[in-house]
């Protein structure tokens, strides 16, 4: 599959492409169809519990605990998403994830932003350091540190609290916030802080002026992979809210499945619930993947 | 530094450290702090509500015999060895068919995000109803489809089928973003080797092992030692999936209901002390890996 490998866009070229397809040999055509049946199968291992998990929320419930299974719906239902919207808990939990994970978004961009452009754009001594200890934190194992934030939240009286979870996710949202925008204030061009230097611009000028517009592209990135790791966070929301108006949706959702017995798992609920929550994620991920495959590899590769 | 005229480095310096400090406050006040105490309180026998005094190391030598710890342990490493080579070598060819030129490439590439944006309690329960015994996915393709068994299988029955179960959601959720790491280190080696080494006529093989492999190396080290950090943490899927289970509890289950459950406080940080021990022996070992490997 490598001989394909600086092989021009189909679109740009496509008679030579045609006659070069025709100069194929019975080998080369057998390798392209195990290709192409390559992809078709990664493509199937990545979708497929998607469809099963929207196939499940638009069966009714005979279908779905049905055998054997039928693999696309013969009776179309809105029931489960209808139940799930109409499910105050579940509508409260979506709300706390957004306060959750909005406040420390903000947070972590505020103070990360500036501590990312002193790390990868200033000289100082004891920079490297500084890198070494936020790439430690970032990998640090939050459960290592379970009960002693339990102790700190119930002095605090934060326990069971939405600010609660605002605070220690900070914990392992902030070095990450500030990992991957070092590496996006790394990689911007250094002619045009010399200019604003010259200019008589101060280093805060510098900074919000030049360098933050420049970065803005990186701080979306990083600000999605933020609310993503925000949105998923399940030990701490667990651990830390006690009552069930303060649970985030991945407790919300893990909770619905756990009450029931095994052969009583409302499937069909918990999927709409679940395709409620995933598909805006999922589009906006989709919208955004440039950037978010730039901050999910800049701030590894590059580091 | 204080002592030098305010020339630009100084100042930059100083410019410096003030843009650090909030951040660095943060992460004295919601993780120094806790990391310190947490080593301080495995020395006592501290619970939640009650007393605590100094018992030295009295919660180590107690953990020495824990089997359920030590089962937690094995649990954690073997999901960990086991799901990381897993995705490792899965990555890399989802990287090398991606990195190929063919039509619908950008869409591909775009799909190897879908199960990132999904939150892993999700990604967990999807699987639990498409591995349920009776009426799951699974076992109606294996049974009623392929018929490659002839009886429903329990995907969570015994301890190795709910590892290896448990694996395949870690797996499918998690190769992406090697497969993602492994693409950004293709795009930066240079076309020209390849097609250097293809001219002088080595073969595919031959040159995946000589030049492509060697040239991944860092890339492959970075996306290793990221998911093996993961994984020994791992939390999420083993909770939703089988809860409190002896079995299949990992070291982070076992640290959470010393510590939520049963209020051991004192034993519960001792627990976290020694998974971080072991953690770090991870980290030594990738990086000694990595320094004998630039050698």
């Amino acid at each position: 599959m490598t001989d394909t490998l600086r092989r021009p866009a189909a679109t740009t070229r496509t008679p030579s492409l045609r006659s070069r397809r025709h100069r194929l040999t019975p080998a080369a055509r057998a390798r392209r169809v195990l290709f192409y049946l390559l992809v078709l199968a990664i493509a199937a291992f990545l979708l497929f519990p998607i469809y099963w998990a929207a196939k499940t929320a638009v069966a009714p419930d005979q279908e779905i605990y049905a055998t054997p299974a039928t693999y696309l719906p013969r009776h179309f239902t809105l029931q489960h998403f209808n139940n799930a919207l109409s499910d105050p808990r579940f509508l409260r939990s979506i709300v706390n994830s957004l306060i959750v994970g909005a406040s420390v978004t903000a947070i972590a961009l505020l103070l990360g932003a500036f501590a990312a452009y002193a790390l990868g754009r200033l000289a100082f001594r004891g920079r490297s350091l500084m890198r070494y200890v936020i790439l430690a934190m970032s990998i640090f194992p939050q459960i290592a540190i379970l009960g002693s934030l339990y102790k700190l939240l119930t002095a605090t009286h934060l326990y069971n609290t939405l600010p609660a979870l605002v605070g220690t996710y900070l914990i392992f949202i902030l070095p990450f916030t500030v990992w991957t925008m070092t590496s996006f204030f790394q990689q911007l061009p250094k002619e045009l802080e010399e200019a604003a230097y010259i200019d008589g611009a101060s280093a805060m000028q510098t900074f919000w002026r030049v360098m933050m517009p420049l970065a803005a592209p990186g701080l979306a990135a990083t600000a999605i992979l933020a609310v993503i790791a925000a949105w998923n966070e399940y030990l701490f929301a667990l651990s830390f809210e006690s009552d069930s108006s303060n649970w985030t949706v991945p407790v919300m959702i893990s909770n619905v499945g756990a009450q029931s017995s095994a052969y009583t798992i409302p499937w069909g609920d918990e999927m709409a619930a679940s395709l409620v929550v995933m598909i805006p994620v999922i589009a906006l991920v989709l919208v955004l993947q440039r950037w978010i495959v730039a901050g999910l590899t800049g701030g590894s590769v590059k580091g | 530094m204080s002592a030098k005229p305010l020339d630009l480095g100084g100042r930059q310096a100083r410019l410096a450290w003030l843009l650090m400090a909030p951040s660095m406050a943060v992460i004295a006040v919601v993780a120094l702090y806790p990391a310190v105490t947490t080593v301080y309180r495995s020395f006592t026998n501290d619970t939640f509500g009650g007393g605590s005094s100094w018992i030295g190391l009295d919660n180590y030598a107690k953990l020495l015999h824990d089997t359920a710890f030590r089962s937690a342990t094995w649990v954690t490493i073997e999901f960990t060895v086991f799901t990381v080579t897993v995705e490792a070598v899965l990555g890399m060819i989802l990287a090398l068919t991606l990195h190929t030129a063919f039509a619908g490439r950008g869409v591909m590439r775009a799909l190897l995000l879908v199960p990132f944006a999904i939150i892993n309690v999700i990604s967990a329960s999807i699987w639990k109803l498409m591995f349920n015994q009776s009426y799951g996915v699974f076992n109606d393709l294996l049974v009623d489809k392929l018929h490659l068994a002839s009886q429903p299988i329990d995907f969570f029955g015994t301890r190795t089928m709910a590892l290896l179960s448990v694996s395949a959601i870690d797996v499918w959720k998690t190769t992406p973003f090697v497969a993602l790491l492994l693409l950004a280190g293709l795009q930066s080696i240079p076309a020209d080797t390849l097609e250097a080494a293809q001219v002088d006529g080595a073969g595919a093989v031959r040159r995946f092992f000589s030049i492509t492999l060697p040239q991944l190396r860092p890339a492959l080290l970075v996306a290793v030692v990221f998911r093996t950090l993961d994984a020994l943490r791992v939390f999420d899927v083993f909770f939703v999936l089988f809860g409190a289970r002896a079995d299949t509890t990992t070291m982070s289950i076992y640290i959470e209901q010393n510590i939520v459950d049963f209020g051991k406080a004192g034993y519960g940080s001792a627990i976290s002390v020694v998974t971080m021990l072991i953690i770090a022996v991870f980290v030594a070992f990738y990086v000694s890996l990595n320094a004998r490997a630039s050698r």
